[in-house]
């Protein structure tokens, strides 16, 4: 098994400056836009988002919520175990809101077509876009394209990308990791 | 990443205290599903349950049949009263013929006690006990452990008294097995004629006064004088009963302290429990009843889990 340091911490708090910006860009004041983290690794990016966008920019006014889509997975009852949920915390309607989905790796694109589904339940939204840390080009099942992504990788499917967060891991950085033979 | 280590849930007796808290803490994902403006989540959407109810319920059946459509998965009903039990056939033989018309689960209620173990022995479907004569009744052990635990954090190290017809309860036997898993203090009161000859076996403690008991208790669990059952005089008349064993104001008022009353429903009003104590904050029956539908959801999702069902061929 083989580790690669994909980026370090510093790298990554300069993408997520990007990302918070490319976000005031098309969001403006965030008045009808509502983030929201998918449980349960997309939540610690969403945070720092909110905290980025609170600390240095100014915004502090965005809605922001946890969506779990366990009970939504497309692979329930084929023999896999099944995950373990998670909280869902969206304490707000979506309808007519302009939501963007957060989670740190975008891979073959099931989850976030789980995520969809999911979020029927909190109304129809006037639109749905995807921003995602890392993104796995070449690896999806499903007609999904991440709308801001903080860097794509082009890694095989026996490797794996894990995105590590300082909250919750002990340090900000994306490896890759390569299964021995 | 974690599942049951049972394939049906025959009783409290069979599972895990891990099962247990497994099935609490998916339980409260799925309370806050069924309080979203939309309540249903597609996790079942290809499985069909049979809710086969040999014995007449309301809150059981009720409870059971919106789990099973708030997870979207498809039912059908069976009551004893209105099919062919009554022309003599067999239990194995009814089970059977609906399980040919692919059925996934089977959730039955029945009058004899090991019915449910029983039919899991002889049939190919994942059961769930929605109880057996005074045996068990899973499901509402659970839903009575979520409440508890909702209200007071944890079972751990708490008391709780079950009060009344413990020897036809099918509930207290449940209830006890599963409080005990959690780590909670487990006593019965009642009528010494009430009361199972060897229920100190299990580990409870037995008292037979009931403002003792109560101000010993962090929770009172009343239970339903079970008439139907009843073959003997158990008690000299329904009034020496209230006045022993009946839970109202004036007896709530003498303790120094507040607990937490439940019961399992259907109230005899004025009974086991008067309706100014039944009505009031201090009793969570009603959130016992809206925690129902999530445990049972909790408990359809994780055994229908384990059913591999789309490798069966």
């Amino acid at each position: 098994m083989s580790k690669k340091l994909l980026l370090s911490a510093e790298r990554i708090n300069i993408i997520l400056n990007r990302l918070a910006c490319q976000l005031i860009e098309n969001h403006n004041e965030f008045k009808d836009t509502v983030i929201i983290g998918i449980q349960p690794r997309g939540v610690f990016l969403s945070e720092r988002l909110k905290q980025l966008l609170r600390e240095e920019y100014d915004i502090a006014d965005v809605k922001f919520g946890k969506l779990d889509i366990t009970f939504y997975r497309d692979d329930f009852g084929r023999g896999n175990k099944v995950l373990q949920a998670n909280k869902t915390d969206i304490n707000f309607i979506v309808e007519d809101k302009k939501v963007v989905f957060v989670d740190d790796v975008l891979y073959t694109g099931r989850s976030i077509r789980s995520a969809l589904t999911a979020l029927q339940s909190f109304g129809r939204p006037r639109s749905v876009e995807l921003l995602t840390l890392i993104d796995r080009r070449f690896s999806r099942h499903l007609p999904i394209q991440p709308d801001y992504k903080g860097r794509q990788v082009d890694a095989i499917n026996k490797e794996r990308v894990i995105v590590s967060w300082k909250e919750n891991d002990g340090e900000d950085a994306v490896y890759i990791i390569t299964q021995g033979e | 990443m974690s599942e049951l280590s049972v394939n049906h849930l025959l009783g409290i007796k069979q599972v895990s205290q891990e099962d247990i808290h497994l099935i609490l803490e998916t339980a409260e994902n799925f309370k806050e599903v069924i309080n979203r403006p939309i309540k249903k989540v597609p996790s079942l959407r290809d499985f069909t349950i049979a809710n086969l109810f040999f014995e007449n319920s309301t809150r059981t059946r009720l409870s059971f049949e919106l789990a099973e459509k708030r997870l979207s998965a498809d039912v059908i009903n069976f009551s004893a009263a209105s099919s062919s039990v009554k022309k003599g056939e067999t239990l194995i033989d009814t089970v059977n013929n609906i399980l040919s018309m692919k059925v996934d689960m089977v959730v039955m209620r029945h009058p004899n006690p090991g019915a449910s173990v029983f039919l899991s022995n002889h049939v190919n479907a994942s059961i769930v006990n929605a109880g057996d004569g005074a045996h068990e009744h899973p499901t509402q052990a659970l839903l009575d452990a979520f409440s508890i635990k909702e209200k007071l954090g944890s079972l751990e190290g708490k008391k709780v008294v079950i009060v009344g017809d413990i020897l036809h309860s099918r509930v207290a036997l449940s209830n006890i097995f599963c409080l005990r898993k959690l780590g909670a203090v487990v006593k019965v009161c009642g009528p010494e004629t009430l009361l199972p000859k060897h229920i100190k076996s299990l580990g409870v403690d037995v008292e037979n006064n009931l403002d003792k008991a109560l101000k010993w208790c962090d929770v009172a669990n009343m239970l339903r004088v079970q008439n139907e059952r009843m073959s003997t005089r158990y008690f000299p008349s329904t009034r020496e009963y209230v006045a022993q064993y009946g839970l109202d104001k004036e007896r709530l008022n003498r303790l120094d302290k507040e607990i937490v009353i439940m019961h399992p429903g259907p109230i005899n009003r004025g009974v086991e429990i008067s309706s100014d104590i039944a009505d009031s904050q201090h009793a969570i029956i009603l959130d016992q009843v809206q925690n129902g539908v999530a445990v049972r959801m909790s408990v359809l999702y994780l055994l229908a889990s384990k059913l591999k069902h789309y490798n069966r061929n």
